[in-house]
């Protein structure tokens, strides 16, 4: 199946997907975006989504079973709130990327601007440029692998997201903190770091997660945020 | 209490309540929070008369001539708009804050009279979409159990952007009603406070809003309306904004709607009385052409048929209640007196909702506190209580002249008082004087 966006709009585009057969393994391959915003958005079919210029917002979102690979740059909020499948962005991300997120993996191959990964519920995100500031802000769960270097306050008010980080780290936010890197934790990378296709190894890289002590609000806690 | 003796003078500026709070505040180092909605006396539906006929109008005879009820929400774009027997829907609520059986009550009471309920932060559940016809499902800023396919089972969707008690605040689940199934619903650990945001993590701006709901309308195909909430603040501008991104309703809650939990002094010190926000969205809708073809659904202190009628006089399509549908399923019912002293409050005063102890079932996650509901009987109190709200607002309609609710217009109003006219738009009683408006 293919679509050409000069020549079909994003509705015949979304509506085609989301009436492929239940459990269809179609390929798909779509051409000539221009920033169109809300590309193949609600998927919930098994099929392997092609997507072949830059996108706008949204690109994915709420993407659940389907592979989808965004052959350049996408706008806000790409894989937003994802459930389950995969997302890779062979170029840059805005910000938001994988907000939201419960499952699924998103690689982006390039950076991703500020707040990737905030409020992720569940999502594994690999990025293997940089990741701007306030990345993972208020996180609850997944993992967020940085192969380059993490922007400011990383990791504000998080809750159990498992951040990996392999460059510099420009400040951490409000109850985030490094942590050990136990053998489970090597291992939970290696197998991130396989699925994106990165070849960095585990031990390069430090983790960082929640000190857990803002988790009850607590007046003497007032002066953290 | 100590009984008031000649010569003791209170004062008006540091009263009882006032020293109580100060004295409170400097034991504990921590403000005070609380549910329920503001308790201060603001200008309100109680400051307005409606004008029944007489020689110049003509009434219809109550009992016997029509005064219809219906409503159809979402007309705009979406293919499946909402249409419902009354025009007074229960507003979202979350499961956490509330138990299981009172968002089954609501549910079943909605189903009785042919309207609708809403879920809340935290996402939706079996109970409520199973007992629910008409199930409108919020998309807040936290997604707390946001799910497509949820999304794709509800019959509409309200992006809330804010509330009435507490306009540009996010909240706070406290971890005492962090149960199992709270907690996995959420993804997060048991027993922890739970914050929800007060933006949404992926757009901010009324650009972003516009490609979120189309996003939105992607997913679902374009079938079911989309609404925007918003907390009455800066009301006629954000009016304009949600219209312009593309909402099919919006929803107004003034600042007398109630919460879960919420800093007591943000109840009381943010947003506009309801009434006075109902003409601000109103006169939006107008200019842009947009009234009755993007309805207004107004809550916040709802609490009669009377309210109903003001409102819908002002020119909302439909209201929505919260609180009061609280009460009619039986939070703060006297029976309960002994049970809420125990606990630091009494019937009628009680708004400790977040700490999970409501004696009546409703507010709480404990499971032997939740028993005490039956969804059944519950359920049908509500629906007594919409069937009466109903009836009184047709009373007042038929006096009026008036064959359906939405017939109503502010021509029908008159205020009491010069601060009410002022808000509502409408003469003072007895006068054609409008304070604000050039008179021709």
């Amino acid at each position: 199946m293919e679509f050409d966006l000069k020549k079909q709009t994003v509705r015949e585009l979304n509506q085609a997907l989301h009436d492929l057969p239940e459990n269809s393994q179609e390929t798909v391959v779509v051409n000539n975006l221009s920033g169109e915003h809300n590309v193949a958005v609600g998927m919930d079919r098994p099929a392997q989504v092609t997507i072949n210029g830059h996108a706008g917002y949204f690109c994915a979102g709420m993407n659940q079973k389907a592979d989808i690979t965004i052959n350049g740059n996408v706008g806000q909020g790409v894989a937003e709130n994802m459930m389950s499948g995969r997302v890779h962005v062979k170029g840059n991300a805005s910000q938001s990327a994988g907000a939201t997120a419960h499952g699924g993996l998103l690689v982006i191959d390039g950076d991703a601007a500020a707040r990737c990964g905030i409020s992720m519920k569940g999502i594994d995100i690999v990025v293997k440029g940089n990741v701007g500031h306030m990345s993972s802000f208020m996180g609850q769960s997944g993992c967020l692998v940085v192969c380059g270097d993490a922007g400011e306050a990383l990791g504000d008010s998080l809750y159990e997201v498992h951040i990996y980080v392999k460059g510099e780290v420009a400040s951490l936010g409000a109850d985030c903190i490094k942590k050990e890197m136990r053998p489970e934790h090597i291992e939970e990378l290696s197998g991130l770091l396989e699925a994106a296709g990165c070849e960095d190894k585990p031990e390069d890289f430090t983790r960082y997660g929640s000190a857990r002590q803002l988790y009850t609000f607590k007046v003497d806690n007032a002066s953290a945020y | 209490m100590t009984v008031k003796q000649p010569g003791l003078i209170e004062s008006a500026t540091f009263s009882r309540d006032v020293i109580h709070e100060i004295q409170r505040a400097a034991e504990t180092g921590i403000y005070d929070i609380r549910g329920f909605g503001a308790k201060r006396k603001v200008p309100h539906f109680d400051d307005l008369l409606l004008l029944g006929a007489s020689m110049s109008r003509y009434p219809l005879e109550g009992y016997r001539e029509k005064c219809g009820t219906d409503v159809v929400l979402g007309t705009r774009f979406a293919k499946k708009p909402i249409k419902l027997d009354i025009p007074i829907t229960i507003a979202g609520m979350s499961f956490g804050a509330l138990s299981a059986n009172a968002k089954e009550a609501l549910g079943r009471g909605a189903n009785m009279v042919g309207t609708s309920t809403t879920t809340g932060d935290g996402g939706m559940t079996p109970e409520e979409r199973g007992n629910s016809k008409t199930l409108v499902y919020q998309y807040l800023p936290s997604r707390y159990g946001m799910n497509p396919d949820d999304l794709r089972k509800a019959d509409a969707i309200e992006v809330v952007l804010g509330q009435g008690a507490k306009p540009g605040g996010g909240g706070m689940l406290l971890g005492q009603k962090i149960t199992d199934r709270v907690a996995k619903m959420r993804d997060l650990p048991k027993g922890i406070d739970q914050r929800s945001a007060c933006r949404h993590p992926d757009w901010t701006g009324p650009d972003d809003l516009a490609i979120k709901i189309q996003e939105l309308r992607e997913i679902t195909d374009w079938e079911v309306p989309i609404y925007i909430k918003i907390g009455a603040t800066r009301t006629y501008y954000d009016v304009k904004l949600a219209v312009k991104a593309g909402a099919d309703v919006i929803v107004l809650d003034g600042m007398q709607g109630g919460t879960a939990a919420t800093q007591d002094v943000f109840i009381e010190h943010v947003g506009i009385p309801t009434m006075a926000a109902i003409p601000q969205a109103v006169k939006a809708l107008q200019e842009m052409d947009m009234h009755r073809k993007v309805q207004l659904i107004v809550s916040g202190g709802i609490r009669s048929g009377a309210d109903v009628a003001k409102a819908m006089a002002l020119g909302a399509d439909a209201v929505a209640i919260g609180t009061a549908a609280l009460v009619a399923l039986g939070c703060n019912h006297p029976k309960w007196s002994e049970e809420y002293q125990k606990i630091g409050s009494d019937a009628g005063f009680y708004d400790d909702y977040h700490e999970g102890k409501c004696p009546a079932g409703i507010s709480t996650q404990d499971p032997d506190l939740m028993a005490r509901l039956n969804p059944e009987e519950a359920g049908k109190r509500l629906a007594n209580y919409l069937n009466v709200l109903t009836m009184e607002a047709q009373t007042l309609a038929r006096a009026c002249g008036k064959s359906h609710l939405h017939n109503l217009e502010p021509e029908d109003l008159v205020a009491l008082t010069v601060e009410s006219a002022a808000m509502a738009g409408v003469p003072l009683a007895g006068t054609d004087w409008i304070p604000g408006q050039v008179r021709y």
